[in-house]
């Protein structure tokens, strides 16, 4: 019976570990770049401001393809995949690898906003992700 | 007994091979006399139109934004001029890390449809010149010719497709590898029949 009850007990703290130790690799190496805080506030602004793609003219932001719920399955603006939530209070897949972590800030801040997004940008979107 | 049950698995594999052989030849009835492919050929043909994605990497990198196309899609030359331009990803950028991107490029060169003994990877093949080096599988003559006939209100007018890059979305066992026209369902409109 105790059994029971203490496997998914590791589990959730296991991969609470991994979220944080992939978050914490992330900040460190944020903070070597010069960024002393991050605020979870501008990041959730960031993450709902909208940009205007120069080719199409149209508007992108981190919500055309995530969702404004990040608690909620996402779906790609162009390709209608779905895309797994991105709050780790739902999916605890998220945040948990460095290298995914650099991979998609480089592709999609990019696309989002045509450029790369600066370690503070990153550190306070990723401050307000990791708490949803 | 033992010669009765040898009797009766012998009949059921001639069976099975009849069987098998009538529902490849039934499949494309349009295109009988189009291709050099005789009764034998068919026979041994793979059962699968195109060899599954069996990659992990491939399909994490590449499946996580789109459905995660067959190598067997499309020619080598295709992949290696797609894959060295990723940053423009038609207008998405899916920049890889160096290993990643040589790693998923070997991988779709090696499984391109150039040398597949796979039905739908040949007739991909044989429907290109020797310098189409298309980027799309959906401009390839052969999706042309195969997806003609089907009106735009169902497909790129419909509200819950919107293009006919999405292949999993009406063929259900598109990710076996398997593009059947019997196991097509389009999204609002159920079975396509011709």
């Amino acid at each position: 019976m105790k059994k029971k009850i203490v496997v998914p007990l590791i589990l959730l703290l296991s991969s609470h570990t991994i979220m944080a130790d992939a978050i914490n690799d992330m900040f460190t190496q944020y903070q070597q770049q010069g960024v002393s805080n991050a605020s979870e506030q501008t990041g959730k602004t960031l993450w709902n401001k909208k940009f205007t793609d120069k080719k199409t003219g149209k508007d992108r932001s981190c919500t055309s393809c995530h969702g404004v719920d990040l608690t909620k399955v996402g779906k790609h603006v162009r390709t209608g995949k779905k895309i797994n939530p991105m709050a780790p209070s739902v999916n605890k897949k998220s945040l948990t690898d460095v290298k995914n972590i650099k991979k998609w800030f480089k592709r999609n801040c990019k696309w989002t906003l045509g450029r790369e997004c600066s370690a503070q940008e990153q550190a306070d979107i990723l401050t307000y992700l990791k708490n949803q | 007994m033992k010669n009765m049950t040898t009797f009766i698995t012998a009949t059921g594999v001639i069976g099975l091979i009849l069987t098998a052989s009538l529902v490849m030849g039934d499949d494309d009835k349009y295109e009988r006399n189009e291709r050099d492919e005789g009764f034998l050929s068919q026979l041994f043909s793979k059962k699968t139109d195109v060899a599954p994605v069996k990659n992990a990497v491939y399909k994490e990198e590449c499946g996580s934004c789109h459905f995660a196309y067959q190598p067997g899609l499309l020619p080598a030359r295709s992949w290696k001029k797609m894959m060295g331009d990723l940053e423009n990803h038609f207008d998405e950028n899916a920049e890889l890390d160096k290993d990643t991107q040589i790693a998923l490029t070997k991988y779709l060169v090696e499984n391109a449809a150039d040398d597949a003994n796979y039905k739908r990877s040949r007739r991909i093949m044989n429907s290109l010149s020797k310098n189409d080096t298309p980027l799309r599988i959906t401009e390839t003559p052969y999706f042309i010719r195969k997806h003609d006939e089907i009106p735009k209100r169902m497909v790129q007018d419909n509200p819950k497709l919107g293009s006919f890059s999405k292949c999993a979305a009406c063929h259900v066992n598109a990710e076996k590898g398997s593009y059947e026209e019997d196991d097509v369902r389009i999204p609002g409109i159920g079975k396509w029949d011709d």
